[in-house]
């Protein structure tokens, strides 16, 4: 059994939802936060994290269950797991295969690091527009001030 | 073109159509000829920080072309104190004028702006971002003095790390394939994200301490203030201000054609005796910005110049 397959089953398998395989280690709650998880109204959550893993190190593991996460969602996702896979399940098996598909732009996913940067100011309107410059590594800029953002302050500005 | 937000909403042939067309604006903005291009146009100075030279050459630049102006005011009196948003007042703003200039305390506020409003946008200063039409004047009096943008020897000095001025002129600098000597101390050098870009795009920099030998080569020298109000610590301004004076002694075995520029306001980095060297073109620099701000916004409003304006009357 590789240490892939070890790590996947550390949990039981899940009937109905979403499995979200190779997060970076320790990036799990990251994740949540960006499913918008609150861990008191949620359906059945199962985490496992910091296990060995041959394409990352370690990573963390994520099933959701009965819920089929939309692609709009998996997206805002690249922000922290672009090398995330997705599988959506429906009865004990692998009914689709997902994958991360990044447009030119992420809007309302995060807002800016600069905290001077004008769409940090109070009730301003307009959508907070990140560009993507690049996938790999993640280059993300902000469409208004033009600052490169450093990924992980941007983790903790997420809408 | 539309709104200027940063110099890269110019091409390099944009830049030299509009260095010709301000040329060409020179006895119009000197009021030794009426040319009426901008009448019934009107231009929103919308100021949410102090200026005096930009907001006024603004308005000058648009008086001049027979174009009328609307002011914010003083922000203190105005419905921004009430909680307005720039969202809000842009596009209130949007429906009384024809273009706005804008300078906000927030960066990215131009873009932002931009994208509310149906008029275009001149960016005049937000935050520590840009500054496109200050960086435009600065090209005009670089080229009246050499005759060309291309390939000099330019030496910025003083606080490079906070003035945006700088900032969007070393960028159009490195286009134009300049030498750039990058000259303060080291708690106000070129942020690092900027000196790496210059340098991506084929910058040639080189960043010192030490200003006087650099003065020999130079055919331009371009002074900043050490802005008091960006430190968070008095000890720290004490420690670096004051420490670039130019004096006229310095400039005995300079290059001829070497200018002195500077974008005002000046405190102690260029003595009074520098004034009256033929070196000495920051007084020039200010007035360039009626001119070039006429041809920018003649070029933003899609108003031709045309190609002979009658001589000086």
């Amino acid at each position: 059994m590789t240490a892939d397959e070890q790590a996947m089953r550390r949990v039981t398998a899940i009937r109905n939802g979403t499995v979200i395989d190779h997060i970076p280690g320790g990036m799990v709650l990251q994740a949540l936060q960006i499913f918008n998880v609150d861990g008191r109204h949620s359906n059945p959550i199962s985490l496992v994290m910091n296990v060995p893993s041959r394409k990352l190190g370690t990573k963390d593991i994520l099933k959701i269950e009965d819920r089929e996460l939309t692609q709009e969602e998996l997206d805002r996702l690249a922000l922290i797991a672009p090398m995330a896979s997705v599988s959506i399940i429906r009865n004990y098996s692998v009914a689709e295969k997902l994958s991360i598909q990044l447009g030119d732009e992420m809007i309302n996913v995060a807002h800016c690091v600069y905290s001077n940067c004008i769409s940090n100011a109070e009730r301003e309107p307009l959508p907070h527009r990140l560009k993507v410059l690049n996938t790999s590594p993640m280059t993300l800029q902000c469409h208004y001030c033009g600052r490169n953002q450093n990924l992980d302050r941007l983790v903790k500005n997420l809408l | 073109m539309n709104s200027l937000i940063t110099m890269n909403d110019l091409t390099n042939e944009d830049i030299h159509r509009i260095l010709l067309d301000a040329e060409k604006l020179l006895p119009v903005a000197k009021g030794n000829f009426h040319l009426p291009l901008l009448e019934g146009k009107i231009l929103g100075n919308l100021f949410f920080e102090p200026s005096t030279r930009t907001r006024m050459s603004f308005e000058t630049a648009m008086k001049r072309l027979g174009g009328d102006v609307i002011n914010l005011g003083a922000v203190a009196s105005s419905s921004v104190v009430k909680g307005e948003t720039l969202h809000d007042t842009i596009r209130m703003v949007d429906g009384y004028s024809d273009i706005i200039a804008l300078r906000h305390p927030r960066q990215g506020a131009a873009q932002y702006a931009s994208d509310c409003a149906n008029v275009p946008i001149a960016n005049a200063g937000d935050g520590a971002g840009h500054h496109p039409t200050q960086t435009m004047l600065d090209l005009f009096t670089i080229k009246q003095a050499h005759g060309k943008i291309e390939n000099l020897n330019v030496v910025l000095v003083g606080d490079l790390r906070f003035g945006r001025t700088v900032h969007s002129l070393s960028y159009a600098l490195v286009r134009f394939g300049c030498k750039l000597t990058l000259v303060s101390p080291e708690s106000l050098r070129l942020p690092e994200e900027i000196v790496n870009e210059l340098k991506t795009q084929g910058g040639e920099l080189t960043i010192t301490e030490d200003l006087k030998p650099q003065l020999k080569d130079a055919d331009v020298v371009y002074m900043t203030r050490i802005q008091k109000e960006r430190f968070p610590d008095e000890d720290e301004y004490v420690r670096v201000a004051g420490i670039y004076k130019l004096v006229a002694n310095d400039l005995s075995s300079v290059k001829n054609d070497m200018i002195v520029m500077h974008p005002l306001p000046r405190v102690d980095e260029i003595n009074p005796d520098v004034d009256s060297t033929r070196h000495a073109a920051y007084f020039e620099q200010a007035f360039n910005g009626v001119v070039t701000r006429m041809a920018l916004l003649c070029n933003m409003l899609n108003v031709p110049i045309p190609e002979k304006i009658g001589g000086e009357q």
